[in-house]
């Protein structure tokens, strides 16, 4: 076989699809009769030109950094968890019930506590397609899709028959105490006596997100179970014939990846909203699979990529105020960057394999 | 519950089961062939979006289906590129096609309509009208028979009997017929398709455009039939709901009917009874509506008899010794 | 040279020039070849020594670089396998393209049908197959499912299939590796019958035996080039086996006589039924003594596969494990899952498929020698993998194996087959395990690396630990056991020791008759095999 240089593979190979994705999110811009140049400008002083648009841009990133490592997590298992989404939500789920339960006199003490609730409830609602998929077979995949309108429904049952309160007529729960309430960067930047991204949702819960990168960083490249994990993700026979428990791993990385998807809610639930909506996850669970693609299911990149996409969801907001331009154009790019990234790999590697043979050749 | 509402009910699930048949349908060629498809949803909202487009610039319902055919045929041409041509990941492939349609739908329609993604309201020869079939009213007065006959049957869309008809069709299609039998085999043991030489490829880019002419028909179906125009997200998941109907079926067709009516059957229940009083304890909407998925579910782990889906689904071809 | 054959007509197939490379691998060089019509010939070779690469060539798998295809005298192109069809050419491969849910019929009709529908294609196809299994001894059930089928008689589905498309020339590539002595005999009354009706055989293959016994003419294929063409009845074993290797090679192993010690592995009624509900060890028995070998015989699928896995510590999920396994006196649980109990109790274990089990292809040589080992306390840190240690056990093992290239960054795919082989020796093989059990160790493997090997064997041996060897080949078991026990569907028909054994006696066994059994093990047996039917 005839092999690329590993930069080629790591960063040509992406950067080169991610060119493709945005050329023809620029022909359809063009199409819809919008100037791709003035979109990108408005997308970048949206999003990245003031300290409140970056406010938002990393709100957006902290909420993709944790669903792209739970979809990273899963991938290198061999496993493809479509269910972000639902476990995301499960997640919120949990946050509130930890918030609203208990009387909490600080944000302190509830943070913790809340992203307990929030990964065991997005691991638990992983459990279930994980032990299906392990014991009897069932493809993790179309589990995990049914598990996310499952969750939609029972958090729809939830919130309108328990959780709402007497009167309310919205799907929601109460607000949390304000005690509960996590500090913003704001806030944090204020107390250093800078002024920045003054009513930005942007809170503690980004460095949780990135603490999370480096975790699972070395999760799956310096412990046992990484090891493992991404041998069985290889290898199926060779990790049985190795000692490694098929149940064992597929279970705890599903539980991993549930859980970290899950933690997305003390971001948006406890962060932002400060209650539990319907559709809160807003199909961040479904953009994590474009970041752990383009992210090459490593977390440095999962960073780099969900910061795109943050810009990405900021950039298209601020498109959808100030030009005619839906704020759907940021599906068509996600599902370009999935379709670049993932599915047309090939497209453009095997071209480059052989441009690399040929300078081989010549070379040599 | 008198006969009159069991009518209407069942009437009601004859109606919502349509486009999960045809979606179904679609995606057994598809699966049967080996080419995992989870972009039926994405496929069917497209096709929604290009009909009512088209039949509302033409007026014409035909021109709509057609269009809606086009639209499904491309995202599918796209799906075989991927995953046939290019031997990428069919459930990536799948998952970006569901995006795709979900956002360029509301951006063109944004675009040309300006009505925030809805088409106009269809009305006229835009749609297409409900069938009188013969005898309907003459029959009418015969007890049971005569209501069965006039309401259930007669009285639906030319689609919905395109629908039915396929059941039969695609049977014999895959069972009496030499596309059929290598069908099957690709989706089976594409190596033994190969040897024979007979092109994988062509083959499975066959499948995978019958199943977005289906899917083609499904939305065209869902924007031109059952509603008047498009709307955002107008499919809500029913490609996922076709897809669990497929594993329910375990890949036949006969069972593809028995499941989309079941579910469609549960659709109809949850929309007429919203809290469903059954004396003991009362199912709320949101559970009947959850039931295909947790079936489905069910399903898949094996309880309820095993579905085991094509062996080499999921895997592209690539030739070796 | 003449080859044997009807002279003054056309050659069957004649090849000229051909050539095909893999990036920098030429898996075919300037390849000449002669096929007489109506004659079998043989084509021998090591493994990866280019012949099947020449014949999916043949059957329009992969284009030539260069070179010329004749077809009875007549120039083709054979761009695809409908091309070769057309041209009268019939492939069997080593591993069957069958459709397992599709009866005999389907499967031989699929490719091959007469219209549209199939109705008349499969009435047409039965009274056809009728007519073959007539002529050539090829019966099998129409309406069958392949599944259902032993593997003999799918592999008369595969040669019916050729049959039936009017395949003149049959190609066989390494057709008796998966079937019985008794099996092989009948394979080859079909061809000798196919042979007097005209049809020309192509027989791939790397056994010697084969070609000796049923071969008109042979061709011998090294590294990618025909190195010789010649007529069967003019050569000998041993020449051809000079041929293929490139020098003189004696599978003899220089041993010393083994000094057993005490019992170091004993196994007592171990019976496992697959998941699908077959059983696949019907009680087997065996003892190691510390330094000795024992050497498994037996035609691939009865069972050895089975028997080294459980002893390794793992089976297929969903199958059932009865018995008993004592290491060193000791007990051992039989769950199923046990690989790292097993590694910890001192059970090394060379996998025969080293591709799929043995090592993760993607990841680095370093990586692949904590492989199986990686929560041994040397590469631990902490809670950390401790990868320095890892690595320097890794560098050690390069040089003192001469692994080559010598990178420990390289991924185990980069390497040559006797190269990832040895890597996983090397990692077995140096925690000087009390039992080494070993499968298939030179499948595929070069010669140098070959010798490299056995001697590794012997030498743990010699340092009086117990191994389990087992080998489709032959030679190998005969060259290097101590005991040479040989197994048939699920159970151990019989020992011999190797200076006793001759080949004749242990093919016997391998079929499954005992020469030696007394009449009552004959009936205690019969009764068996009629229970699992």
């Amino acid at each position: 076989m005839e092999r690329m240089p590993t930069w080629a593979d790591v960063i040509l190979t992406p950067l080169i699809s991610l060119a493709l994705a945005f050329s023809i999110s620029a022909l359809v811009i063009l199409a819809i009769g919008e100037s791709p140049a003035e979109a990108l400008k408005v997308m970048v002083e949206g999003a990245l030109g003031s300290s409140y648009g970056w406010g938002f841009t990393l709100y957006y990133t902290t909420n993709f950094i944790f669903t792209g490592l739970a979809v990273m997590v899963a991938y290198h298992a061999g496993l493809f968890n479509i269910g972000g989404e639902g476990q995301a939500a499960m997640g919120g789920l949990g946050v509130a019930l930890v918030l609203l339960a208990l009387p909490w006199p600080h944000w302190a003490f509830a943070l913790p506590a809340a992203a307990v609730g929030a990964a065991l409830f997005g691991a638990a609602w992983a459990l279930i397609p994980a032990w299906l998929q392990a014991r009897r077979g069932s493809h993790v995949v179309i589990t995990t899709i049914m598990f996310n309108f499952i969750a939609a429904a029972l958090l729809n049952y939830v919130l309108v028959n328990l959780l709402r309160p007497v009167g309310s007529m919205d799907p929601a729960s109460a607000s949390f105490a304000p005690a509960t309430h996590l500090p913003k960067l704001s806030d944090m930047a204020g107390a250093l006596g800078l002024e920045w991204g003054e009513n930005t949702p942007v809170n503690i819960a980004f460095f949780i997100a990135l603490a999370a990168c480096l975790l699972v960083w070395l999760l799956i490249w310096r412990t046992r179970l990484g090891y493992e994990i991404r041998a069985f993700g290889k290898s199926e026979p060779a990790a049985l014939y190795a000692g490694i428990s098929a149940l064992r791993i597929t279970v705890l990385a599903m539980l991993v990846s549930g859980g970290l998807a899950g933690l997305m809610a003390v971001n948006n639930v406890m962060g932002e909203a400060e209650r539990l909506v319907l559709n809160a996850v807003e199909g961040a669970g479904f953009i994590g699979i474009a970041v752990a693609l383009m992210g090459r299911n490593h977390p440095f990149g999962v960073l780099l990529a969900a910061l795109l996409f943050g810009f990405l969801y900021q950039g298209g907001g601020e498109l959808a105020l100030w030009t005619t331009i839906p704020r759907e154009l940021i599906v068509v790019i996600q599902a370009l960057v999935i379709l670049f990234t993932g599915a047309l790999d090939n497209m453009v590697r095997m071209p480059l394999e052989r441009l690399f043979a040929a300078l081989r050749r010549k070379g040599a | 519950m008198d006969f009159a509402t069991v009518l209407q009910i069942l009437d009601s699930a004859v109606r919502l089961m349509t486009p999960l048949l045809l979606a179904c349908l679609a995606g057994l060629y598809s699966e049967r062939a080996g080419v995992f498809d989870i972009g039926l949803e994405g496929k069917m909202l497209m096709a929604a979006f290009t009909s009512a487009s088209v039949a509302y610039a033409t007026g014409s319902a035909w021109l709509g289906l057609l269009a809606g055919i086009a639209g499904a045929a491309a995202m599918a041409g796209l799906h075989g590129l991927a995953s046939i041509s290019f031997r990428g990941n069919q459930l990536i492939s799948g998952v970006a096609i569901n995006f795709l349609a979900s956002g360029l739908t509301v951006l063109l329609g944004q675009k040309i309509f300006g009505l925030g993604g809805r088409t106009p309201s269809l009305s006229g020869a835009a749609r297409f009208g409900e069938i009188t079939l013969p005898l309907a009213d003459a029959l009418r007065p015969v007890p049971v028979i005569g209501p069965i006959y006039a309401e259930l049957i007669s009285g639906h869309t030319l689609l919905v009997y395109v629908a039915f008809a396929m059941v039969p069709l695609t049977w014999w299609v895959l069972y009496r017929t030499r596309f059929g039998l290598r069908l099957r085999a690709v989706g089976e043991n594409p190596a033994s398709v190969d040897t024979a030489g007979v092109s994988v490829t062509r083959l499975r880019y066959g499948a995978v455009m019958i199943c977005g002419v289906l899917c083609g028909i499904a939305g065209a179906y869902l924007a031109t039939g059952i509603s008047a125009g498009f709307v955002k997200e107008m499919t809500a998941g029913r490609g996922f709901i076709a897809l669990a109907a497929l594993i329910f079926a375990k890949w036949r067709p006969w069972s593809a009917l028995f499941a989309t009516f079941l579910f469609g059957l549960m659709e109809a229940v949850a929309n007429r009874f919203p809290d469903l009083d059954l004396g003991f304890v009362t199912v709320p909407s949101m559970f009947m509506n959850a039931l295909p998925y947790i079936l489905t579910v069910i399903i898949l782990a094996g309880f309820v008899g095993r579905a085991i889906p094509p062996r080499a689904g999921g895997e592209p071809y690539v030739k070796e010794r | 040279m003449a080859l044997a054959g009807a002279t003054g007509t056309a050659p069957a197939i004649e090849l000229r020039g051909i050539c095909k490379a893999f990036g920098p691998v030429q898996a075919n060089r300037d390849i000449d070849l002669s096929v007489p019509r109506g004659t079998i010939h043989g084509i021998i070779g090591e493994n990866g020594a280019g012949k099947s690469t020449l014949m999916s060539i043949l059957y329009g798998f992969y284009r030539p670089d260069a070179g010329e295809i004749l077809v009875g005298g007549k120039p083709v192109a054979i761009a695809d396998s409908q091309a070769a069809i057309r041209a009268g050419i019939g492939m069997v491969f080593q591993h069957f393209k069958l459709v397992q849910n599709f009866t005999v019929l389907e499967n031989v009709v699929l490719g091959a049908e007469d219209g549209r529908l199939l109705r008349p294609s499969l009435a047409r196809a039965r009274g056809e197959l009728k007519r073959l299994a007539a002529e050539y001894e090829l019966q099998v059930d129409p309406d069958a499912l392949v599944e259902e089928l032993s593997v003999g008689h799918q592999q008369r589905v595969e040669i019916l299939k050729a049959l039936y498309r009017r395949a003149d020339i049959l190609i066989l590539d390494e057709p008796t590796g998966v079937l019985t002595p008794a099996e092989a005999d009948h394979l080859f009354r079909i061809l000798r019958g196919l042979k007097d009706e005209g049809k020309t055989i192509i027989l791939i293959t790397h056994k010697l035996r084969e070609i000796m016994e049923i071969t008109d003419n042979v061709a011998v294929m090294r590294r990618g080039e025909m190195v010789a063409s010649v007529r069967t009845a003019e050569t000998s074993p041993a020449a051809l086996a000079e041929l293929m290797v490139g020098r003189k090679v004696l599978l003899r192993v220089d041993k010393a006589p083994a000094r057993p010690g005490p019992p170091v592995l004993e196994v007592r009624g171990l019976r496992m039924v697959d998941a699908d509900g077959v059983e696949r060890l019907r009680g087997i028995d065996l003892d190691i003594r510390a330094g000795e070998i024992l050497g498994i015989a037996g035609v691939a699928g009865n069972g050895q596969t089975q028997l080294l896995e459980i002893l390794g510590g793992y089976a297929e999920p969903g199958s059932r494990l009865s018995g008993e396994i004592r290491l060193k006196g000791q007990k051992l649980p039989l769950s199923g899952s046990d690989g790292r109990a097993r590694r910890r109790a001192g059970i090394g274990h060379v996998p025969e498929d080293r591709q799929a089990e043995g090592l993760i292809m993607d990841f680095t040589a370093w990586e692949n020698v904590a492989f199986g080992y990686q929560d041994a306390p040397e590469f631990r840190n902490g809670l950390l993998m401790d990868n320095a240690a890892i690595r320097k056990d890794a560098t050690g093992k390069i040089a003192r194996f001469d692994i080559r290239p010598p990178d420990p960054d390289l991924a185990a795919k980069s390497f040559s087959g006797g190269n990832q082989q040895k890597i996983v020796v090397a990692r077995e093989v140096e925690r000087n395990p009390e039992l080494l059990l070993i499968g298939q160790p030179t499948r595929g493997v070069d010669i140098g690396a070959i010798e490299f090997i056995h001697k590794r064997i012997l030498a743990l041996r010699d340092a009086g630990r117990a191994v389990l060897l087992v080998s489709v080949e032959l030679d190998e078991i005969m060259a290097l056991s101590d005991r040479i026990a040989v197994m048939f569907d699920g159970r151990i028909m019989g020992e011999r020791l190797p200076g006793e054994a001759t080949t004749g006696d242990l093919g016997c066994l391998m079929a499954g008759v005992d020469p030696t059994a007394a009449p009552p093990g004959a009936t205690a047996r019969t009764d068996a095999d009629g229970g699992a039917g």
